[in-house]
């Protein structure tokens, strides 16, 4: 079985800073990772092809510098990487991305056989969007199968996959055929350490690395900014809070104490005592 | 299974392992370089300042791509009391050359760029893997090393052990001592932002231009070490450092030594208005000549702070650092193209090139200053600069006392405080220690 696993290069965002004078994201320094939601697709891709044989590729779309996140998914244990890079990607939207990305997915099918599955994070923490997903599987038109919390059974023989998938309200169980695309949710595995073998074949492996022009993208005008309808506005840093911590007298019996409480919190915000009031008459 | 063997292994990826594992690599040898950081410079602190010819020794042409903050044009050295510091400072327009000689630098990014040269000259990398223990033949010798990663222990003809001050790797395999409290100082730093123009103004700076300053004196309250200041492109690096044992001894935490530091009234106008973006901690080997372990045995050497190779007196380790990581390649490619054994005995020709260079003969030349400066801290770094701020006020304070009785009274105070003959023995031992 073929799998492939996309993933992006994201700046550390626990080690962020925000330009003091230009209020701008300093993006210089600050360390590179794979997006963590991507890591749990990853592993649940190596646990399958561990059980049932075959190949993870790992794809990624992003600058020359994007090939350390691929090494590193050659270090957990990927059998192959793909880089997609070029020029006229700089500055690609969720629409943009997506695109390229399924004409390189599809040049993978051509090239080492068409993938089973495609697994992706929920979503990047730098973009939050999680559009990205759901954007190749509909270009490729595969059946999707997002927010995934488990991946219940795998069935070669008639080429189904039965996964649990986390909704609103509750947990659905659903049951894709093949060829699917699943984004898989936070904390539904730990990711492996790679072996020794698999450290030294990654700080060797040669990256595949694709331009537009080779997977066949003609239309430069649905990548990078040209492609991307999003406008960026304004980025701002928000400003600290300003409110003040207040203290609430410590004294009395715990009920004395929590009204005490309570009409601090109303006498600071008498909306919040209006709106009580009005949500208990409504139940009376 | 691993079947293949290297020429070599590295263990670490700081300068003196990134220097070993370049010049391996670059004369055909096959180099395995293994650091535990999630890249080379993610564990490494430094003041820092780059020393050019170390360097240069090793990558002739690096300023056209090296990631350099500042070339340092001028030196203050200051002995500080609690309210004011006695200067000496040099600054040169001649530090204003083609090829400057100092550089300061922020070492997660040096080390990342050096890194790339490594592997841009053949050697492997293996991050995020940290060597456990060394491998052994059954005479001894150590033929590879084994990894927190699962699988065989991967072969070599020599590890080279570049992992820094701990020496954990060599403790582990029998091969050194645990370091001494008593000969590693522990340097607490944080780098402050400041914009560009600040630095320039405040410093008297124009261009690229920087600023070093070193001081001792009563911010290290009582205690061995020093404190330093350095200008960086957009930014300050401000620290402080003390032996190990001596703040086991008198319970101050490096942060509050920082803090006084930083609020000293010579520090404070300097750092005014900046914000503190980041801070770190490491360990600093400064025993010196005497507290260098064993340097090389059958299948092993020690480069860089692991073979405690730092001048604390001058402030230099880096230079150190890289120039016996190349010292101990250059003995392995004579050895490997020669098809000599990497036994005991051929490996000593590294000790025999180190007693060539500058390494060698600086750490001999101060071999006696730790010991005397640990052993006379209260009065080096207490006494003498508290009295020469004395003298200095007493000296420059127009009050109408007239000139001959200040002169009688500055030396009064000194030999009261330290006597004719203490001080005359200080002179001494530290004229003797510094031959």
């Amino acid at each position: 079985m073929h799998i492939v696993v996309c993933i992006k290069q994201v700046p550390d965002s626990a080690q962020i800073r925000v330009h003091p004078v230009t209020n701008t994201i300093m993006r210089q320094g600050v360390p590179t990772i794979i997006n963590p939601y991507d890591l749990f697709a990853l592993e649940e891709a190596l646990r399958l092809r561990d059980k049932f044989g075959g190949e993870v590729t790992v794809l990624t779309m992003g600058p020359p510098t994007a090939v350390e996140s691929l090494r590193k998914a050659l270090t957990f244990g990927a059998d192959r990487a793909v880089l997609l890079t070029d020029r006229y990607f700089a500055g690609s939207d969720t629409l943009a991305t997506s695109f390229a990305l399924s004409m390189a997915l599809k040049k993978i099918g051509a090239e080492f056989g068409d993938p089973a599955i495609i697994f992706t994070g929920k979503q990047t923490i730098d973009g939050d969007t999680a559009q990205v997903g759901p954007g190749i599987a509909k270009r490729l038109d595969r059946n999707q199968l997002t927010y995934v919390s488990k991946i219940v059974e795998t069935d070669l023989v008639n080429r189904t996959i039965t996964v649990e998938r986390r909704a609103e309200g509750g947990v659905q169980v659903l049951q894709s055929r093949f060829p699917v695309l699943i984004t898989m949710l936070e904390a539904t595995n730990e990711m492996r350490r790679g072996s020794v073998e698999n450290a030294l074949k990654a700080a060797r492996a040669e990256v595949v690395t694709w331009n537009a022009e080779a997977v066949g993208i003609e239309d430069l005008t649905q990548c990078g900014l040209r492609g991307s309808p999003t406008i960026v506005k304004k980025v701002f840093a928000p400003g600290g809070r300003t409110d003040e911590v207040q203290l609430v007298d410590n004294e009395g019996n715990p009920e004395a104490r929590a009204n005490a409480l309570i009409d601090a919190i109303f006498a600071r915000s008498p909306d919040v005592e209006k709106d009580l009031f009005d949500q208990a008459a409504h139940h009376f | 299974m691993i079947d293949e063997k290297f020429d070599a292994i590295v263990v670490g990826a700081g300068p003196s392992g990134n220097a070993a594992a370049l010049v391996m690599a670059r004369e055909g040898l096959n180099v395995l370089q293994i650091e535990r950081g999630e890249y080379s410079g993610s564990k490494n602190v430094q003041g820092a300042i780059l020393y050019a010819d170390a360097l240069e020794q090793i990558i002739p042409d690096f300023r056209e791509d090296a990631p350099l903050e500042r070339h340092v044009i001028e030196q203050r050295m200051w002995t500080m009391d609690d309210r004011s510091h006695t200067g000496m400072h040099y600054r040169s327009d001649d530090f204003n050359e083609d090829k400057p000689n100092r550089y300061t630098i922020l070492r997660a990014q040096f080390d990342k760029w050096f890194s790339a040269k490594v592997r841009e000259a053949g050697a492997l990398l293996l991050c995020e893997t940290t060597v456990t223990e060394l491998v052994r033949d059954l005479k001894g010798k150590v033929i590879g090393v084994q990894t927190d990663r699962q699988g065989a222990p991967i072969m070599a003809d020599i590890v080279v052990l570049a992992e820094g001050v701990n020496g954990l790797v060599g403790q582990r395999s029998g091969l050194r001592e645990e370091v001494s409290p008593d000969s590693v100082a522990l340097a607490v730093k944080e780098m402050h932002f400041l914009p560009r123009e600040v630095v320039e103004a405040r410093f008297n700076l124009k261009g690229n231009e920087g600023v070093v300053i070193e001081a001792m004196g009563t911010i290290t309250k009582g205690m061995t070490g020093t404190g330093f200041l350095y200008t960086n492109e957009e930014s300050i690096s401000v620290g402080i450092g003390c032996i190990v044992s001596d703040m086991t001894e008198s319970e101050v935490t490096p942060y509050e030594l920082l803090d006084a530091f930083k609020k000293h009234p010579s520090i404070r106008p300097l750092l005014e208005g900046s914000e503190c973006k980041e801070y770190a901690a490491h360990l600093i080997p400064e025993g010196g000549y005497n507290a260098i372990p064993k340097l090389h045995g059958d299948g092993w050497l020690v480069v860089g702070d692991a073979g405690q190779f730092v001048n604390a007196v001058h402030r230099e380790g880096s230079n150190l650092a890289m120039t016996t990581g190349r010292l101990a390649a250059e003995t392995v490619i004579e050895l490997h193209r020669k098809r000599e054994e990497m036994s005991e005995a051929n490996l000593k020709r590294y000790l025999a090139r180190l007693e060539d260079t500058f390494v060698m003969k600086d750490l001999k030349k101060y071999k006696g200053i730790p010991a005397l400066l640990h052993g006379n801290k209260g009065n080096f770094f207490g006494t003498y600069p508290q009295l020469i701020s004395q003298a200095m006020q007493t000296w420059f304070r127009v009050d109408g006392v007239d000139k001959k009785s200040k002169e009688k009274a500055i030396m009064k105070n000194f030999r009261e405080t330290r006597t004719l003959r203490g001080m005359l023995g200080d002179a001494f031992k530290l004229a003797r220690a510094w031959r």
